[in-house]
Formats: structure tokens, sequence, C-alpha cells
């Protein structure tokens, strides 16, 4: 049943898998590779599928491609961290620089709906000031956007994924009401709001998209915990059960297992379509506009990829900028025993949050910000944690049987863009015979700063909130952006706040890959959020003959 | 080697009991019965290979001896057979079964050369020893092809027995995590609560008593 996903493609024949029916089926409009649709987009994630959606129900013409497998999650997400890597994107990237990151579980996702299918549903807005931080706070870049107009993003964003979240949230300007109530927080949870009291610092229930009550067809969340492997009930509020529904009910159509290699363009300098892998063969989808939605990595790769004699340097790059700038989040953390119970296995893994030091600047010693949240580690990625401590033999099953006894603090940290830090093309070849992305990353001076200020605060906290046997994960990173930056300068970026190229003006960019900075949130909703943005720029850039 | 192996604080405690209730979806069951019936004969490594991929799976992974062992090298093996990445490498380290490959062959002189016989074949305080070396990479015999001996431990040894170690049942119920939990889920969230589906855990004092009730926990 599993395997059959990755070996077919299901979007086909006028229809598409229903992911709210077992082995139901929903139609969706097709069209013929030789047709020149609007928009191709290529990647369904929280930036593609949103587009996708939005442009769909605008009346264009679209196509979106994943190179993923349709899952219908009700009948094929098993309650098993191992079987369910089949949600990330395992094939092959090579990593190195000074840190060499990790790929895979933490950070890329392979199926429709992209990494939302399986991220943990942490859905935070931006601080105001990160829009304006070179401005402002005297780092990174300016963002070519205003927050006010942001906002107002945010707060689409979060009614259609129907966030669960507090009624007044402690930190930034005052937004309404989150459309959800907050879910119950866990005793990890619990842990935290202790520790950030202890320390006399704010504390919230973590806005999160998974439904605290039904919502059309999703049942509210039962607490089983195995979010990051994918939801099996359709409470998370993922692009797979949410804009990709909708989009296919507008009269997009996605493909699956759909390989984009190459965007093809004519003498004019403009992108006339996508070459695409699927069901055996490299295939051509003709198109007036190119979306590339495939995010910080296989964004880059892509455009690299595209590399032709007008463009040697890969498409939208006449900045050089493509590929560079890649900003991870540093993803550290503090762990203790505690005397009772946590069981932190139950409920979506961040309940609480603290958000404290993305508000406050006073007491820094560096540039950026971070959240803290707390934590729900499985046992896979718990053994895992453990080993990045040099833990094995009996001394790691002595620290395993403490399992339910452990609670953790673990931080999303902004991290700075650095040029050096660049995804380039490898020489070794994947199994479509495409060049791998190699990933150059290293942490500088103010990231290591953040990260010393931020485990020092936890450890505190930690211990204020009883935590014994307290000891630092220094070593993980999560989320990645940057690679394809927006900006007011086509000198200095690859877009601009339309998520246009400077270079070819019917190719857009848009996912995490356009982001000058990262800030210390969880970046989904902003990705969201700028989809929505540029779905009604469009339209207003149409409405004027200017696309 | 397991002379040291912990007992388990959730005596009496398993969680395949549940296999029948509503924690478990169809799904699930297939998943976990084919990881519980998989081959035990290995269809990617060698005899000199598999031998020695045994012997380190012995050394590095210590199992409770009070029932069988999780079958840690032969889910290695299926997964080299599979060739199942994760996504990354490491620029230092050679592609996944390549690296396992150099890795045992490593070992295997390593050992020839300090003792003369094979890594298998030492006595089992002399294996930790050498696996010891390894960790902090001062294994670099020519046998290792220029790869860092620490970061093959790292990045493959730990990553790759472990992954496979508490991706199984009894590695759930050694450390009573609740396992499977679809459609069920939980209800009890808070410290010191839990469901009546979930492992009771003992303390030396009632033991006995906590074991008879985890045999009933489902």
């Amino acid at each position: 049943m599993s395997g059959d996903a990755v070996q077919h493609p299901r979007a086909r024949g006028g229809q598409a898998p229903d992911v709210f029916r077992k082995g139901g089926w929903v139609s969706m409009r097709e069209y013929p590779c030789d047709e020149e649709v609007d928009f191709v987009i290529v990647g369904t994630g929280a930036g593609g599928a949103t587009l996708a959606c939005r442009l769909a129900e605008q009346g264009f013409k679209v196509v979106a491609l994943d190179a993923g497998a349709w899952w219908r999650p009700l009948e094929e997400f098993a309650s098993d961290e191992a079987h369910q890597q089949k949600l990330y994107w395992t094939d092959q990237r090579i990593c190195d620089g000074d840190n060499p990151l990790k790929m895979g579980s933490n950070n890329s996702g392979k199926a429709v709906g992209g990494s939302t299918v399986h991220f943990a549903m942490v859905s935070l807005r931006f601080r105001p000031e990160w829009f304006k931080c070179r401005s402002l706070l005297g780092y990174g870049a300016d963002w070519p956007i205003d927050w006010r107009e942001m906002w107002r993003y945010y707060d689409e964003v979060e009614q259609a994924l129907s966030i669960a979240g507090p009624i007044t949230y402690p930190w930034g300007p005052p937004r309404k009401r989150y459309p959800y109530r907050s879910h119950e927080l866990n005793a990890a949870a619990l842990v935290l709001a202790r520790g950030a009291e202890a320390m006399g610092t704010a504390w919230s229930a973590t806005p999160l998209a998974t439904v605290s009550a039904p919502h059309g067809k999703s049942p509210p969340c039962v607490y089983r915990g195995f979010c990051v492997a994918g939801c099996a009930t359709n409470a998370k509020q993922s692009a797979l059960v949410t804009w990709i529904p909708r989009a296919l009910k507008a009269g997009a159509e996605i493909r699956d297992l759909a390989m984009a290699g190459r965007i093809e363009t004519n003498d004019l300098g403009r992108a006339v379509g996508v070459e695409y892998f699927r069901d055996g063969a490299w295939r051509f989808q003709r198109a007036r506009n190119v979306v590339v939605a495939g995010y910080a990595i296989e964004t880059p790769r892509l455009l690299l990829l595209s590399a032709n004699h007008r463009f040697p340097d890969g498409l939208a790059n006449s900045s050089g900028l493509v590929g560079k700038n890649l900003m991870v989040q540093s993803n550290q953390a503090v762990w203790g025993v505690m005397d009772e119970e946590i069981r932190s296995y139950k409920g979506p893994p961040s309940l609480s949050i603290s958000e404290h030091w993305n508000y406050q600047d006073k007491g820094k010693d560096f540039f950026g910000g971070y959240a803290y949240m707390s934590q729900g580690p499985l046992p896979v990625g718990w053994a895992s944690t453990q080993n990045g401590r040099g833990l094995w033999g009996a001394k790691l099953s002595r620290e395993m049987q403490k399992y339910n006894h452990q609670a953790g603090l673990k931080i999303v940290g902004e991290t700075l863009p650095q040029e050096r830090n660049r995804v380039t093309l490898a020489d070794e070849k994947d199994q479509y015979g495409l060049p791998v992305a190699r990933i150059t990353y290293g942490f500088c001076d103010n990231d290591k700063k953040l990260i010393a200020h931020a485990l020092h605060f936890m450890e505190q906290a930690l211990e204020a909130a009883g935590g014994k046997e307290i000891w630092r994960q220094e070593d993980d990173t999560c989320h990645l952006n940057g690679t394809a930056r927006m900006g007011d300068d086509p000198r200095t970026s690859v877009v601009n706040a339309d998520c246009r190229s400077w270079d070819i003006p019917n190719l857009w960019i848009c996912d995490g890959s356009v982001f000058p900075t990262i800030g210390g949130v969880n970046p989904s909703l902003t990705i969201q959020a700028i989809a929505c943005r540029t779905a009604d720029r469009i339209r207003a850039l149409a409405q004027r003959g200017e696309l | 080697m397991n002379s040291n192996a912990i007992t388990t604080r959730y005596p009496g405690y398993d969680v395949l009991n549940k296999r029948d209730t509503p924690s478990w979806d169809p799904i699930t069951r297939q998943v976990v019965e084919e990881r519980l019936s998989m081959s035990r004969q290995p269809r990617f490594f060698d005899l000199a290979q598999w031998t020695a991929a045994t012997a380190l799976c012995t050394c590095v992974v210590v199992q409770p001896d009070d029932r069988l062992a999780v079958p840690v090298a032969a889910m290695l093996d299926a997964r080299l057979f599979e060739d199942q990445g994760d996504g990354w490498r490491d620029a230092r380290l050679p592609p996944l079964r390549q690296a396992w490959c150099i890795g045992l062959a490593a070992l295997d002189a390593e050992s020839q050369g300090e003792h003369g016989l094979v890594f298998a074949q030492l006595a089992a305080a002399r294996q930790t020893a050498l696996v010891e070396q390894m960790q902090c990479g001062k294994l670099r015999a020519a046998a290792w092809q220029g790869m860092p001996s620490d970061l093959f431990f790292s990045e493959r040894v730990l990553h790759d027995l472990y992954g496979a170690y508490y991706a199984h049942p009894a590695a759930w119920s050694e450390i009573g995590f609740g396992g499977p939990a679809n459609p069920r889920g939980y209800v009890r969230l808070n410290k010191n609560r839990r469901d009546p589906w979930e492992a009771i855990e003992a303390t030396a004092e009632n033991a006995a008593t906590v074991k008879r009730k985890n045999t009933r926990v489902r």
C-alpha cells in the first residue's frame, strides 16, 4: 500500500486522492503539457501549496509539481518513527563547512504538502522590527515589506489554518485572539511555565496548527504525539489537508511524483516552462509564469541546474546571490530529569513557549533573538540526542531509563546571513541523473554568542523548575531559509517584494528562500503569509497588465 | 558484555499487548509486524562483514538478558540492503554502504594488527576498548581509507544501530514509552498522570505488584 504511493503517480485521470476519506477520490482538473498554463509551480509545501490555492481561486490556470508522493494520512501514516521517514527528503545531499548540517527529518520534506506534513505546527509571527532589522536593530538586511501589511496576511493564514492559541499573546503588538482555543498543556509544557515564572519572564501556550475542536473534516487533536512523523487523524493543518484540497476545488492540477529538473528560457530571456520527470519519462509543461517553491535547498539547486547559454550562472542570478546566505535556525537545548513523571510523548511536542528573548534586547551581547519551547521527543529521536553527547552501551541504556522523567527546553534561534553559507552543485548525481546539492554551513561568532546566551538562560530556568542532572545539547539545527533573498535592489537581492525575479520577469520564487533574515521563530506561518501576499500582488499586477 | 545491563523501571509492560486495542491502527500493525518478522540472515553483508557487524552490535548496544535480543545487526543489514539513506552525508564520509564496508573491514584490520584476531574473536573488554578508541578518532590504519573513525562511529555506528534498536517494540517497552497511539491517543497529560493504557513505573518496593499490573496494561 505504502510502496504504491512512491512508485506510481496517484493524481491522474481527472482525479486525486481525497485525504479525508479512506480510499476516496476527488475530481481534479487536468491540463495537457502543451497547453500554456498561467502558472506552473514547483513544490507544494508552505509556499507552493498556498500560492497554488490562492492563484487558482483567483481564476488562474495552475499546475503544481511535487517530487514527493500523495499520501493518504488516514490509511498510510503509521504510529512509527522509522516507517514515517518516508515523509522526509532522503535523497542524497552532501554537507560540509565548519558545522556540517544534518538534513532530512528536521528540515526537509518530500511529499505533496512538503515539510508541513511533518512539521511541529508551531505558528508564530515575526517580531515587527525584524522586517527592518538593518535599519532598526543594526544587523542583517531589511525586508522590502512593511510589518503592518504582513500582519494582515498573518491574520488570513491563522484563520485559514484555525490556529489554536491563547486569548492574549504576551509579546508584540496587540493582535486578535487566535481562532481556536489553545490546547491543554502537558507536563513538559508546565515545566517550561514554572521555569519562566521563576525567572520572572512571560510564557505562553504555543500557537499551533492542529485543531483543538473540529474544523471542516478535521477532528480535534487526540494528543497521540507523533506529529513530526505525520498526523494520522488530519487534526494537523498541513498544506496537504488545507491549501491543497482548496486548490483542487478551485481548478488547480497537482502532479505527484513529478521531479523538476530544469526551467527553460527562450531567446527573449523569459521562462517558458519546466522540464520534469514523472512516470518514467522526462516531460515538459509550458507556462506563462514559473514559480519555484522548493525550499532553501531545492530552489537554488533548480535555479543553478537551469543554467543555459544566456544565463550561464543559473537563472535569476545576476546578483550572484542564488544559493548564498543560507540561514539555519540554531536548535540547541538543555535537558534535565524531573522527580515527577513527565511522559512528554503525549501531545504536540512544543505546547508552551517563551519568546522573551525575541522581544527583549537588553542584556544581549549579540544581534538577533530566540524563542524556546517545551519538547516531546520520541524514542528514536531521543536516543539520537543521547548519542550526540557520546553515550552508548550501558551508559546510554541507563539514560534511556529516565525517558519518562526528562524534560527539555529547546531554542529556535536566529542566525545571521553570511554569503559563505551556501548551496552549490556537487559532481555526484541523484537517481534522476541531476547533480546533488552541496550544502556548506558554519556558525559565525554572533550565532555562537546567541547560543551561549540561550543555553545559560535555559539552564537556569530548567533548574528553577526542578530539573536535575541538567546537560546541554549543543549541536542541533532546524529550519532553513535564505538562498534567494528578496530586497529593493537587484544588485543585492534575487527577487523583489512580490517574490518576482529581477532578471526574468515571469519567474517567481515563493518559499523560505526569499527570507533576507530568519528571526527567532519557526518560518512556516511567514512563508504562507508571503505566499498569500504574492497571490494578491499577482492579481493586482495582472489587472494592470503588468504580469 | 551484558553484565552491567540495567533493569527496566517498567517490569511486565509489553507495548505489543496493545496491538488489538484502539491504540493501533491497521497500517501500524502491518509496519511493526514486518519489522518483527524480518529475516535474521544477512542479505547485504558477506560472512566476514556479518560476523564483525554482529559483534559490534552486541558490544555497542547493551540489551537486557531476560528477553530475546533485538536483532540490531539484521536491522542494519536490511537498511543497507535497501540502501536507505538519511538525506544527507557529511562530506568527509563515503556513501552509506561504502562507509559500512570500509568501517567493518578497518575494525577487523585494527584488531588483527593489535591482537592478531578479528574483532569478533576479541574478548568483550578488548572489543570495548577498541570501540572507545574509534569513538576518539584514534584508529587510523590504512584500512580506513582516510575515513575519520570518530565520524564513522558517531554518524554511522551510533546513528544506525540505535536508530534500529529504538525502532523495535522491545525497546519501547523497556523505557516505558506508550508506543503506537492511533486512533486512541492520550487523555491525561499532566505530571504523574497516566492513562490506563500506559506503563506503570515501579520502585524497588513495589516491583512485583507493578509487574502484575503492567501485564494487564493495554
